[in-house]
C-alpha cells in the first residue's frame, strides 16, 4: 500500500480537518444535483442526518449498518497490510452467513452460548476457507487475488443461490408452493442478545473487541509484524528470512474469516435466517465494497476503522431516510456516496502535504 | 421507545378513521423501479389506478424504489409504519421476515407482502396480509398459446432464478404446452440473474439457433431477449404488465398481474378494522390476473382463421382454469 | 448438427466477449502506465446511457458512439485527475468512481427517458466476401460493427504498446516511472492519457451493449462486467493477446453453459452459471508457470522529485 497510509502520528488538527471539507465538498454537489431535481437540499440534508442520528433507533440502525463494515475493514486492514487486495468481500460475507445459518439450523436444541459460539466459529472458518483458496491461487498458483477475488464472489453468489432454492430451503415454502428462496427460521437460542430496545445487537461490541484484537494481532505480535513487512517490501522480508509465500496466504485468510465472521453476525444478529435475491447485494448491501472503502479512511488502521465504519453507516442509514422524506430517486445517493468517496480520496494529497510541511518545519526548528 | 412510537402511529390512525374526509395512505416497498416493465411497474400501475378511481383527495401513496437491500428495506417499512401509513405494501417475497419482526410493533397499522401464502397468524400476529399471484395459470395460458403458435416446435423460456413466481410461471408454461401439443420441444433456461441484459439476450439468441420460434419469460432482464425476438422476427409472450409497447408486432400476448384485485378488498377490510391475516389470491377467475391478446402481432403469424381457432381454444382453457377443470400442479 | 452447434456457441462467445474485450484492453492501458481503474463498470454504464440517449434523440448510432466516446474520456479524465494529479488511493478512487458512474447513469435514465425503451442501433453488418466463407463467415465476419471494433483493437493495442514510442513511454511510466522521467518521459501525461483512452473505451464497451448488441438501456445493465473486464486483465497478463485469451475463454464457456441450459440438459442452473467463473480461475491456475510482468509501478502514485 502507498506510504501515506501508515499510521502517523498525530498533527495539525486542521490537516487532519482535510477529509471533512472533502466530504462538505461533495455535499455541496450533491445539493447542486438536488436542486437540479428540484429538490430543496436543506430538507434533505435535514432528513439524512435525521435518518442517520434522529433518535435511538435511528444511531441503533447506524451502528448496525456500520457492523458488517466493520469485520469486512478489519480484514482489509490485515490484507491490504499484507500486500494483497482483497475484494472478496461479498463473497466472503455469503459463505459465511451460510455456514453460520447451516449449523445453527443443526444445532436447534443446544444451549444458547453454545449455538452462538459454534455458529460464529463455522462463519468464521468458511469466511477464512473463501479467503484461503484466493490466498493459496496467489501464492502458490501465480493467480492474482483481484481476478481470484472477483470470481469466487459470482461462485459463491451462484453456490448461494442453489442452496437456498435447493438443499438449504425452508420446508415451509416447498409445501405451500410459492418456493421463497429462503431458510427456517433460526432457533431463537441463535439470536444475537439485543443491547437497548431497538435492532442494535451483540455484534457491535463483537466487532469493537476483534478491531482491537486485529490491532494488537498487527502490531505486538511477531506474525502480525511478519505480514506488515511483507506488505512493505517483499523482498526485505524474504531477505529477513520470512516466508513471504504463507504471509500472504494468511493475509488473505484472516481477510476471509473476519467477513465470514461478519457474515455469520449479519445473520445471527439481523436477518435470524438466510435468503437471496438473486445477488449478495440484498443481503450484504454492498458491504464488501463498502468495507474497503470503510477502511481505507480509517487509514487502514483497525482502530481508525472503527469511526469511518460508523460514518458510512450513518451516511447509507440516512441516505435512505432521505429518499423517503424528500421521495429523492436512490440514484442520487449512490451517486453522492461515489463522490464523497472521489473527494475525500482525492484531498488525502492536501493533507499529507500539509502534514510533511509541518514535519519538515519542526525537524528545522529542532536543527 | 418502539411502543411508543406504536402508539403514536395508533393514534394517527385513529384519527383517520374517525376524521371520514382524511386520506388513505399508502406506502410500497419497491425492489426495482416503477418503469421496469415488469414486477414493480405493475404494482406502480395498480396503485395510480386506485388513486385514479379514488381521487386524489382519498388515496395517497409514497413509494421507495429500488430496496433490494433486505436490511434498508426493513428500516423504510419501520419508518413508513411509524408515519402512520394505513398500508404498507412490501412488494417482494424477500421482504416476508421482516415483516414478522416489525409487525407486532405496529399493531394498527396493516402490512402485505407476496407472492406468498403466508400471513403469520400462527405466530400471533393479525396485521399482515398475503397475496399470491397464481402465476402457474399465467404460465399455462402462455403454453398454450406458444403450443399453437410454433410452427418449429420449439419454443423457449428465460426466467431469473428458478424460484418463486418464475419457478411456478415456468412449470406452467411447461405443462400448457405439453397438454396442447406433446410433440413440441420446450426448454427453460434460468439466467440467474435479476438485471443481466446481456445473458437473457443470449440465450434468446441461442434459443433462435436452436430453432425457437416463440418465447417467453419473466422479471425485468427478459427485455434484452423481447428486443432479439423483435430483431428475429419471433413471437414473444410477456408476464407482469401488457408488455406489446417495447415490440407491437412481437408480443403476441401478456399475461397482466392486476394487484387491484388484492388490494381494494385489503383497503376495504382495514377500514372496517380487519388489518391482516387473509391470503388474497391473484387467478383468473378473480381477475387479478387479465390475458392481453395483440392482434397486430397474431395477424403477422397466423391466418384470420387460424387466429379465431386460437382465440377459441385459449378462451376454452380460460374457462377451465376457472372453473377447476384444469389444475397445474408445481413441484 | 453437431457443425451448426458449435458455429451457434462461437458466435454467441464472439458476441459476449466484445464489451469485456474493449473494457479489458482500456484497463490494460492504464495499468501498464501504472494505474489501477476498479471503476470500470461505472464508466461502462455511462458509456451505455450517454450512447442510448443520444441515439435515441438524433436516431443516428454515430453520434450516439460519439457521445460514449466522450462521457467515457470525461469519467476517464476524472479518475485520472484524482488518481494522477492528487495521487489518491488508486483502488478506492476507483470503488468511487463506480459508485458515481452507477448512480449517475440510473437518475438521467430515470430523469430523461424514464422507462424502457429500444433505440435502432448499429445493425449487423456482414462483411461482403468474406462473410460468404463457409462457416468461419458465419462466425467472424456477419456481426456488428463494434463486434469488429472490439477484435480489432487487439492487434491495434498491441502495436501501439510495442511497435511505438508511446507504448514503450507508457509502459516505462508504469515499470519505473522515476527512469522514465529523468530520460525525460513527462510521466503524469502519459498517465494522463493512458486512463482517459482506457475511459473511451470503457465507454464504448458500454455503448456496445446499448447501441449495437441489446439497443436498450437499464440501470446496472453491466451486471459487474467491468470488474470481470478488470480480472481479464490480470489473467492476460497485460498483454492484449492474453486479454483476448481470457475474454474469449470467459465468453466461449459463458456461451456454453446457455447452449447446455437451452437444450434442456439437466444440471442446476446455478452450477452452470458458475463455470465460467470457475473455468477462468482454474485455467490460469494451470498454467502457473507463466511469465508474467507486472507493471511495478502499478498502484503507485507519481511524483517528480518525490520519495
Amino acid at each position: 500500500m502507498p506510504d501515506g497510509l501508515r499510521p502517523r502520528r498525530p498533527a495539525s488538527l486542521l490537516a487532519q480537518l482535510v477529509p471533512l471539507f472533502a466530504v462538505l465538498l461533495a455535499f455541496a454537489v450533491g445539493a447542486l444535483m438536488l436542486l437540479a431535481l428540484g429538490v430543496n437540499p436543506w430538507g434533505a440534508l435535514k432528513a439524512l442526518l435525521q435518518g442517520a442520528f434522529g433518535d435511538l433507533n435511528a444511531i441503533a440502525d447506524t451502528i448496525v449498518k456500520a457492523i458488517p463494515l466493520l469485520f469486512v475493514g478489519l480484514g482489509i486492514c490485515i490484507s491490504f497490510r499484507g500486500g494483497v487486495l482483497n475484494i472478496g468481500g461479498e463473497g466472503q460475507l455469503v459463505v459465511g452467513a451460510l455456514a453460520a445459518t447451516a449449523v445453527a439450523l443443526a444445532g436447534t436444541g443446544l444451549p444458547g452460548w453454545m449455538l452462538v459460539t459454534v455458529s460464529l466459529l463455522a462463519g468464521a472458518l468458511a469466511g477464512a476457507a473463501w479467503g484461503g483458496i484466493a490466498g493459496f491461487l496467489k501464492a502458490y498458483l501465480n493467480v492474482n487475488e483481484i481476478l481470484s477475488t472477483i470470481m469466487l464472489n459470482y461462485i459463491a453468489v451462484y453456490g448461494m443461490n442453489y442452496l437456498l432454492r435447493g438443499p438449504m430451503m425452508d420446508p415451509i415454502q416447498v409445501k405451500l408452493g410459492f418456493f421463497i428462496p429462503q431458510t427456517a427460521r433460526l432457533p431463537r437460542a441463535a439470536d444475537l442478545p439485543r443491547l437497548v430496545p431497538t435492532r442494535l445487537h451483540l455484534g457491535a461490541l463483537l466487532a469493537v473487541a476483534v478491531a482491537v484484537l486485529v490491532y494488537i494481532f498487527l502490531w505486538r505480535t511477531t506474525v502480525g509484524f511478519r505480514i506488515r513487512t511483507v506488505g512493505m517490501s517483499r523482498r526485505a522480508a524474504l531477505a529477513a528470512g520470512i516466508e513471504v509465500k504463507r504471509y500472504m496466504v494468511l493475509g488473505l485468510l484472516l481477510a476471509g474469516l473476519l467477513a465470514g465472521l461478519g457474515g455469520a453476525v449479519e445473520v445471527l444478529g439481523v436477518h435470524h435466517r438466510m435468503f437471496t435475491d438473486g445477488t449478495a447485494f440484498g443481503f450484504t448491501g454492498g458491504a464488501g465494497f463498502n468495507g474497503i472503502v470503510a477502511a481505507l479512511f480509517g487509514r487502514l488502521h483497525p482502530l481508525g476503522t472503527i469511526p469511518s465504519s460508523f460514518l458510512f453507516g450513518a451516511l447509507l442509514t440516512g441516505a435512505n431516510k432521505m429518499q423517503r422524506v424528500m421521495q429523492v430517486p436512490a440514484a442520487l445517493i449512490v451517486a453522492l456516496n461515489g463522490l464523497i468517496v472521489l473527494f475525500v480520496v482525492g484531498s488525502e494529497v492536501i493533507r499529507r502535504r500539509r502534514l510533511r510541511r509541518l514535519e519538515k518545519l519542526s525537524a528545522e526548528g529542532k536543527g | 421507545m418502539m411502543r411508543k412510537i406504536g402508539f403514536v402511529a395508533l393514534v394517527l390512525v385513529m384519527v383517520d378513521l374517525i376524521s371520514l374526509g382524511a386520506p388513505f395512505r399508502v406506502a410500497v416497498i419497491l425492489p426495482s423501479t416503477i418503469n421496469d416493465f415488469a414486477w414493480s411497474q405493475s404494482m406502480y400501475e395498480a396503485l395510480m389506478a386506485i388513486q385514479e378511481e379514488m381521487g386524489e383527495e382519498n388515496f395517497q401513496f409514497v413509494y421507495s424504489e429500488n430496496m433490494y437491500v433486505i436490511a434498508d428495506a426493513a428500516a423504510a417499512i419501520r419508518d413508513y409504519a411509524a408515519q402512520g401509513y394505513d398500508l404498507i405494501i412490501a412488494h417482494g417475497s424477500q421482504y416476508g421476515s421482516s415483516l414478522v419482526d416489525i409487525a407486532p410493533d405496529f399493531p394498527k397499522t396493516s402490512f402485505v407482502w407476496g407472492s406468498t401464502a403466508q400471513t403469520f397468524t400462527e405466530l400471533g400476529i393479525h396485521n399482515i396480509f398475503a397475496y399470491a399471484p397464481h402465476a402457474e395459470e399465467g404460465g399455462y395460458v402462455n403454453g398454450v398459446i406458444a403450443a399453437l403458435l410454433t410452427k418449429t416446435g420449439i419454443i423457449g423460456g428465460i426466467g431469473p432464478i428458478k424460484t418463486g413466481d418464475a419457478k411456478r410461471y415456468a412449470a406452467g408454461f411447461e405443462k400448457g404446452i405439453k397438454d396442447t401439443n406433446p410433440d413440441v420441444q420446450v426448454n427453460y433456461t434460468f439466467i440467474g440473474s435479476y438485471s443481466d441484459v446481456a445473458l437473457a439476450s443470449e440465450a434468446a439468441r441461442t434459443f433462435v439457433n436452436a430453432g425457437a420460434d416463440v418465447l417467453t419469460g419473466t422479471a425485468q432482464m427478459t427485455v434484452g431477449a423481447i428486443s432479439v425476438a423483435k430483431e428475429k422476427g419471433i413471437t414473444w409472450l410477456g408476464y407482469d404488465v401488457d408488455q406489446s409497447p417495447l415490440a407491437p408486432k412481437t408480443v403476441a400476448a401478456s399475461i397482466v398481474v392486476d394487484w387491484t384485485v388484492a388490494l381494494k378488498p385489503i383497503i376495504a377490510m382495514i377500514r372496517e378494522g380487519k388489518y391482516g391475516g387473509e391470503i388474497l389470491p391473484l387467478t383468473f377467475a378473480n381477475g387479478g390476473l387479465k390475458l392481453v391478446l395483440n392482434d397486430a402481432a397474431l395477424e403477422g403469424k397466423l391466418s384470420p382463421a387460424e387466429i379465431i381457432e386460437l382465440k377459441a381454444l385459449v378462451w376454452e382453457t380460460l374457462r377451465k382454469i376457472v372453473s377447476g377443470e384444469i389444475i397445474i400442479e408445481v413441484e | 448438427m453437431i457443425g451448426a452447434t458449435l458455429v451457434g456457441i462461437a458466435t454467441s462467445a464472439i458476441r459476449l466477449a466484445t464489451p469485456y474485450l474493449y473494457a479489458a484492453i482500456g484497463e490494460a492501458l492504464g495499468q501498464l502506465s501504472g494505474v489501477l481503474n476498479l471503476g470500470v463498470d461505472g464508466i461502462m454504464l455511462m458509456g451505455a446511457f450517454s450512447g442510448f440517449y443520444v441515439t435515441l434523440l438524433t436516431g443516428h448510432p454515430t453520434l450516439g458512439l460519439l457521445a460514449a466516446v466522450g462521457t467515457g474520456g470525461l469519467m476517464g479524465l476524472l479518475m485520472a485527475f484524482v488518481s494522477v494529479t492528487l495521487q489518491a488511493e488508486q483502488g478506492i478512487s476507483g470503488i468511487g468512481l463506480y459508485l458515481f458512474g452507477l448512480g449517475l447513469s440510473t437518475l438521467l435514465f430515470g430523469m430523461t427517458v424514464g422507462t424502457v425503451k429500444a433505440v435502432a442501433g448499429f445493425p449487423p453488418t456482414p462483411i461482403p466476401g468474406l462473410s460468404q466463407i463457409p462457416i468461419l463467415g458465419e462466425i467472424l465476419f456477419s456481426h456488428n460493427p463494434l463486434v469488429y471494433g472490439a477484435f480489432a483493437l487487439v492487434p491495434l493495442a498491441w502495436f501501439v504498446l510495442n511497435k511505438t514510442p508511446f507504448g514503450l513511454k507508457l509502459r516505462a511510466a508504469g515499470q519505473n516511472p522515476l527512469a522514465a522521467d529523468s530520460l525525460g518521459v513527462n510521466v503524469i501525461r502519459v498517465r494522463y492519457v493512458a486512463v482517459i483512452i482506457g475511459g473511451i473505451l470503457s465507454g464504448i464497451a458500454g455503448a456496445s451493449l446499448s447501441i449495437a448488441l441489446l439497443n436498450v438501456f437499464q440501470q446496472n445493465m453491466t451486471n459487474g462486467m467491468g470488474f470481470i473486464a478488470v480480472a481479464l486483465v490480470y489473467f492476460g497478463g497485460w498483454r492484449p493477446l492474453g486479454v483476448l485469451a481470457g475474454a474469449m475463454l470467459f465468453s466461449t464457456v459463458n456461451a456454453i453453459q446457455v447452449w447446455l441450459q437451452v437444450q434442456g440438459v439437466d444440471i442446476p442452473s446455478d452450477f452452470a452459471l458458475m463455470m465460467p467463473y470457475v473455468i477462468t480461475i482454474l485455467v490460469l491456475a494451470s498454467m502457473a508457470r507463466r511469465r508474467i510482468h507486472v507493471p511495478a509501478a502499478l498502484n503507485k502514485p507519481f511524483e517528480r522529485g518525490g520519495e
